[in-house]
């Protein structure tokens, strides 16, 4: 069976700046993998890489064993693959409700139509009803996504992201600017969208990590210098000098 | 039922106001100003569905009008000359079916991008147009335009709309058509998207959307029914002309939507009536018109960026929550001063035009006989402005605090 995502020999230069200097790497189907990495090490730049935002420079990459490299960010959704972002990134003049049936359209099938009412459309209206549900948003319905306190946008991000049915979800840093309490209803969340899925996400907080993540890899300067699971993450000597050490410290 | 009661009454009310509107001011200039609205209702919702709805600001949104009118006017000349059996009634597709083509064949070029790109090659493409229209005489008709008679083609149940309260009828039915469709648009899946592509582009590409690709279909729409209107001023003017497609026309569009307000769909509506007005009542008091268009233009983007419709609204909700109690003591108390202020800018405008443009002779102002070139009345003027806005902006803190009140009380609300 092919890897849910596969990355060979990936890198990324802007100008002389090698920021992504030849990354390879399998994520099995239903997995859940954290990329961490110190401040810099490009781990940014890989998932605008793997979802079309940027392209690599050489390498390939491939979505259940078809090249995606090269394609437009919505040419590589339809096929399967979604993700979020760092900092929100949603309609803010649409209400909650507006912004994930948007989300869940083109998997529905509707495209570009324009010759009948959105409002008919029974199967989007249960599916964002659903979705408004399992995200925690139902109460917030009608409220306009701008004006949504930080830690629902953040949750409203992940809707819009996993609304598509999509195989492969991308978060990057889920949780980043949460406090405590919000943090541990994010990583539920997670947790349950993750179910069914492939989950690749980049996140700081190592207690997340490691409670996560199936399998973690290690970015440093645009290498990945180790893969592993958790255990032996945490066990390796390399990591620690790299990155453990740093985020360990006082 | 109630469902369809509610969703029927706006449209009940629409179309009984195309129907009283000839009936409640019937003379003739009523009559073709009722037409020309109409047309121009159709031709800034078409500019809405650009700006409002899609994100795009566009300066040569005349080129479709005015295109699909020429198109028009070389259709109706021809169904003349060869004698076809053609009614007026079809002219309008016809200038909508040339607006889309323009409208395809423009965009795929300038919906690449968005943002300022956008705007800065509509406005090229605008100048282009125009320009050709010097140089393509044939088509264009040079300075004197291209004209037509619209009597002379086939009557269609006995009408042959000469008489001008035909074309109104025709005006009328086409505008409610395109209302309707226009509003539908706007609640379909490709509506639904284009807010979103408003709102960011870039998040729409993540949730399986080509953002260029709404542009296109909404750009192209939207130069259908901007063609439309198009056809419709041939019929209704019998003449076009390149000033129709110029940066002026793309400036009024602009200019009426802006004012009636992008965030709601009755917004441009509001708009085209009001500019309309203005622009056929206001050039018969003062030849500074313009001027008033540009200072009005100013007043709405910096103080009220919804618009006149904008407005209503937030006056209207404050109304059904009971709040004018808050407001109308505000209001009473800011009025004397925002008034004197602009009886003062008004007669500042006015005292200035004529001394510039008839050298000062004597005029009537508000009913009084005014002498341009003595100091008294630019005394009065500027001290009915000075004292006026003084007062304004001392008493204005009033007006916000009442604003204060309402909004936390309709927020309260609003939980509940």
């Amino acid at each position: 069976m092919n890897p849910a995502l596969e990355l060979t020999g990936l890198t990324k230069a802007f100008g002389l700046a090698q920021i992504i200097r030849g990354v390879s790497l399998e994520v099995a189907a239903g997995e859940r993998h954290a990329i961490i990495g110190p401040n810099g090490a490009g781990k940014s730049t890989l998932f605008h890489l793997i979802s079309g935002r940027i392209r690599p420079t050489s390498g390939e990459i491939r979505l259940d064993g078809r090249r995606i490299d090269g394609l437009e960010p919505f040419e590589i959704y339809r096929r399967g693959l979604a993700r979020s972002f760092q900092i929100t990134n949603v309609f803010p003049k649409l209400t909650v409700f507006e912004n994930l049936r948007c989300a869940t359209l083109w998997s529905l099938g509707y495209r570009y139509d324009f010759w009948r009412p959105v409002e008919r459309l029974r199967d989007a209206r249960e599916k964002t009803d659903r979705l408004m549900e399992e995200i925690g948003l139902g109460p917030r319905r009608n409220v306009l996504a701008g004006v949504l306190s930080y830690a629902e946008q953040r949750a409203l991000e992940i809707g819009v992201t996993i609304a598509g049915g999509a195989k492969v979800i991308l978060l990057d840093e889920p949780t980043a600017g949460m406090n405590a309490a919000e943090s541990a209803h994010a990583v539920a969340l997670i947790r349950k969208v993750a179910a069914g899925r492939t989950l690749i996400m980049v996140e700081h907080d190592m207690g997340i990590v490691f409670d996560l993540a199936d399998r973690i890899s290690v970015l440093v300067y645009g290498r990945i210098v180790a893969s592993d699971t958790p255990e032996r993450i945490r066990a390796n000597a390399e990591v620690q000098e790299a990155y453990l050490g740093q985020a360990a410290g006082p | 039922m109630r469902a369809a009661v509610q969703f029927l009454w706006p449209w009940a009310g629409l179309a009984a106001a195309f129907l009283l509107a000839p009936v409640v001011f019937s003379s003739p200039t009523a009559l073709t100003m009722e037409s020309v609205m109409g047309i121009m209702i159709i031709f800034a919702l078409s500019y809405n569905m650009l700006l409002g709805q899609t994100g795009l600001l566009s300066f040569g949104h005349a080129v479709y009008y005015g295109l699909g009118g020429f198109v028009a006017i070389h259709a109706m000349n021809a169904v003349i000359h060869d004698r076809l059996a053609v009614p007026v009634v079809v002219i309008p597709l016809v200038g909508g079916l040339a607006g889309l083509g323009f409208g395809i064949l423009f965009g795929l070029v300038s919906t690449r991008r968005a943002g300022l790109v956008f705007s800065m090659i509509s406005l090229g493409l605008g100048e282009l147009v125009s320009s050709s229209s010097f140089i393509l005489r044939g088509f264009f008709g040079g300075e004197e335009g291209v004209t037509t008679n619209r009597a002379k083609l086939a009557p269609l149940l006995g009408l042959k709309f000469g008489p001008q309260i035909q074309v109104y009828g025709l005006v009328a039915v086409c505008c409610f058509l395109c209302i309707a469709a226009m509003y539908a648009l706007t609640r379909t899946p490709f509506g639904r998207i284009s807010n979103a592509v408003r709102d960011n582009p870039e998040r729409v590409q993540y949730i399986g959307y080509s953002a260029r690709r709404i542009r296109l279909i909404a750009f192209s729409l939207s130069a259908f029914f901007a063609g439309v209107a198009g056809g419709l001023a041939a019929i209704n003017f019998e003449i076009m002309n390149a000033q129709q497609l110029g940066a002026q026309q793309s400036g009024v569009v602009l200019l009426m939507t802006y004012i009636g307000g992008v965030d709601t769909f009755v917004g441009p509506i509001l708009g085209a009536i009001i500019v309309t007005f203005l622009q056929i009542n206001l050039s018969d008091l003062t030849s500074a018109w313009q001027l008033y268009f540009g200072l009005m233009f100013i007043a709405v983007v910096s103080f009220a960026p919804g618009g006149v419709a904008g407005l209503l609204f937030r006056h209207w909700e404050a109304a059904r929550s009971g709040a004018w109690h808050r407001l109308a003591p505000a209001y009473a108390m800011v009025a004397p001063g925002l008034v004197a202020a602009l009886i003062g800018v008004v007669m500042l405008i006015e005292l200035g035009n004529r001394r510039l443009t008839d050298e000062g002779s004597p005029m009537t102002m508000f009913g009084v006989a005014i002498d341009p070139s003595s100091i008294a009345p630019w005394a009065t003027a500027l001290g009915l402005f000075a004292v006026g806005a003084a007062a304004t902006r001392l008493l204005w803190p009033k007006v916000a605090d009442a604003w204060a009140l309402v909004d936390k009380g309709l927020q309260a609300r609003g939980r509940a």
